[in-house]
């Protein structure tokens, strides 16, 4: 589902492609439960790391599935992809929609709506992710026995943390049914606007219950700064790496996860370009293939492939933004950047905090809608002259998400294509696990140790693993060991 | 506590754009045009913490999922609480999301796995197999007799019946 102007190759495709390297690396086909994440370790001919390479398994074909499809279903379609983020596919796919039929500018009620569908799933990804998958890592160790390093563990050492996580969680799947219609399969959205506003009644239940979330988000995101600053000297150099971010920015330059420009700057913080509208983003962007991995390495094209590839998600959100538009997270900001100096921010661990600070400026929004008027508005839908194409730009939880379709004069889908922010920390994923490796490798075989902190450095970027599956069961994270001449020296995996 | 007062909360999940993954939001689908009584229904694409805070909230928890190997049309299995969470996803295996509403909600609800056999995954669609449509109405029928009677016994008679089979769940 990463592919630029063209539709995804087949399998078969791109099984030829692996075929031509020197040594054929196999990938396990996809599978039922696709979206596991695979790390292979390469040693060189003295048995030190050479690289590591995560693989993703990824399920594609969604192109496809669309094709032929009217398009005022898509929004709602593309929720199938992923069971983890459609509100972002949703409002990606809406605004992608909202340029097909030439809408530039939606009523202040549709775009207030919208905007709060997404700060409710920011919100409750956000939470989501920092209580029950990283918090264990965080107040437990990376080293910590995993019987004990888990939510559960969280549960019965810190209830009350596990408990927030549940209840600031819930609140935003609230906030995602009154806008959206329902919790899952939602249909808030449509092209040129939306479909119902938020009634008195809806609001009042938010706002009785938004200062505890306020109370609550202030105290993740203490617990994430509290953390990073008093471990720093340990977080700095594990999985690090300095790089190029990219992320959307208000015309003004202030973080804006629902619309606005694309912004990429480089590991100084020098801008490499700046309010990239959504539609040029072929223009910006490219994706290389490489012939060990299904997913592709985007790249920005100025720069090449080497050197050009860049994070997203909130660590690249924070670097990127000139400011944050509500008052405390802007705060917090300036604490945060002030750790580096102002510059740039590459620590991997540092994604944890500028998640909460995401996640309390979700909430500062969040109250911010609920007093505004134009959330009980009725002037919900807005029209244009059809174009047949659009491409829209969405900051999802986990970064930055392209969506790009192409509509005929039959109102038919008959192309689309999407770069969802997995596939852009790709690269990222790599290093920050071949830092690890380098690190963290002795001798010639894997340990829990080890296993623990690949673990903890890939978590760190949120990546979405199950797109378009509920995969219930175990998904494992699995480690080989290989030579230099291909010989698999260990094998771990991890439920 | 009488059969008749106990509440009973069935969760389907599965993805409905992925053929015969959508069996259990499928069974959820026909067990709310029901309306009965005392009977909370939830679909969702994968179960989610906050279903922990929900479960508390019953006797009785009906876990709803397609089965890729299991026994057809359908099977049941007792599920207790356990502590085993996945590496990094944003999921929930019925067991540990038990272990959560236990720890965290002081939660006593009994549960149980309804794994619905389905055929075809790995693609993109929109429908059921024909065989797994079968399988679809068989458990519906047999998860309504059960909800009617607000009877948790007949669910444990039913794991009696399926503990040979032993199947992937997913």
């Amino acid at each position: 589902m990463t592919s630029l102007n063209t539709i995804e190759p087949k399998v078969e495709e791109r099984h030829v492609e692996a075929t031509n390297g020197t040594r054929r690396v196999v990938i396990e086909p996809v599978t039922r439960v696709e979206g596991h994440g695979k790390v292979v370790i390469h040693l060189d001919e003295k048995g030190e790391v050479s690289q590591a390479r995560l693989h993703i398994v990824e399920f594609r074909g969604f192109e496809r599935f669309v094709q032929g499809r009217p398009y005022w279903e898509v929004p709602v379609l593309v929720q199938r992809l992923c069971g983890i983020c459609p509100v972002s596919h949703h409002l990606a796919a809406a605004k992608a929609m909202d340029m097909v039929i030439g809408v530039d500018k939606l009523t202040p009620t549709a775009e207030k709506m919208r905007r709060l569908m997404h700060y409710g799933q920011t919100y409750q990804s956000h939470a989501l992710h920092f209580f029950h998958l990283a918090s264990p890592d965080l107040l437990f160790g990376f080293d910590a026995d995993v019987a004990v390093r888990n939510v559960i563990g969280v549960a019965a050492a810190h209830p009350e943390l596990a408990v927030q996580g549940v209840m600031m969680r819930k609140f935003g799947q609230e906030v995602i049914k009154a806008t959206a219609g329902k919790k899952i399969h939602g249909t808030g959205a449509i092209p040129g606007g939306i479909n119902k506003n938020l009634s008195i009644a809806e609001r009042d239940v938010f706002l009785k219950d938004i200062e505890q979330q306020m109370t609550w988000a202030r105290g993740a995101l203490k617990v994430a700064m509290d953390y990073t600053v008093a471990n720093l000297e340990k977080l700095a150099p594990f999985g690090t790496f300095e790089s190029n971010h990219a992320g959307l920015v208000a015309p003004d330059g202030a973080m804006d996860l629902y619309d606005g420009g694309l912004r990429a700057i480089d590991a100084d913080g020098n801008i490499i370009f700046d309010h990239m509208a959504p539609a040029k983003y072929a223009e910006f962007l490219a994706e290389e293939v490489r012939p060990w991995s299904y997913m592709k390495f985007p790249f920005i094209r100025s720069i090449g492939p080497e050197n050009g590839w860049y994070r997203v998600g909130p660590l690249s959100r924070v670097n990127v933004c000139n400011r944050i538009d509500t008052p405390e997270a802007e705060e917090a900001r300036k604490v945060f950047m002030a750790v580096t100096q102002n510059k740039p921010n590459h620590i991997t661990m540092a994604y944890h905090w500028a998640r909460m600070i995401e996640l309390l400026h979700s909430a500062e929004k969040i109250v911010e809608l609920l007093h505004d008027p134009d959330l009980q508005g009725s002037d919900l839908m807005a029209k244009g002259e059809f174009r047949g194409e659009g491409m829209a730009i969405i900051e999802a939880p986990r970064g930055s998400l392209f969506h790009h379709y192409r509509v005929d004069e039959n109102d038919q889908v008959t192309m689309a294509n999407l770069i969802v922010s997995t596939t852009s920390n790709n690269e990222p994923m790599n290093r920050a696990v071949s830092s690890v490796a380098k690190t963290y490798l002795s001798g010639k075989t894997i340990t829990e140790g080890l296993l623990n902190h690949i673990e903890v450095a890939i978590r760190a970027y949120d990546p979405c693993l199950s797109c378009a599956t509920h995969a219930l069961g175990q998904m494992p994270l699995v480690v080989d060991l290989v030579d230099h001449e291909g010989n698999v020296l260990d094998h771990k995996a991890k439920g | 506590m009488g059969a008749e007062e106990k509440r009973f909360l069935v969760i389907g999940y599965g993805n409905p754009g992925r053929l015969d993954d959508g069996l259990g939001p499928a069974l959820a689908e026909a067990i709310e045009a029901l309306a009965l009584p005392a009977v909370t229904v939830e679909a969702d694409y994968q179960l989610r913490v906050e279903d922990a805070a929900l479960i508390a909230e019953h006797d009785v928890v009906v876990f709803a999922d397609a089965s890729v190997d299991g026994e057809a049309p359908f099977y049941v299995e007792r599920l207790e609480a356990s502590a085993t969470m996945s590496f990094s996803t944003h999921s929930l295996q019925p067991k540990a999301l038990l272990g959560l509403a236990r720890d965290l909600f002081q939660s006593r609800t009994s549960a149980y796995l309804l794994g619905i056999r389905g055929y075809t995954f790995n693609a993109f669609g929109e429908r059921l197999e024909a065989q797994a449509k079968e399988n679809l109405s068989a458990a519906t029928a047999y998860l309504t007799e059960v909800l009617r009677q607000r009877d948790e016994s007949l669910l444990e008679k039913r794991c009696r019946v399926s503990a040979v089979a032993s199947s992937t769940v997913l």
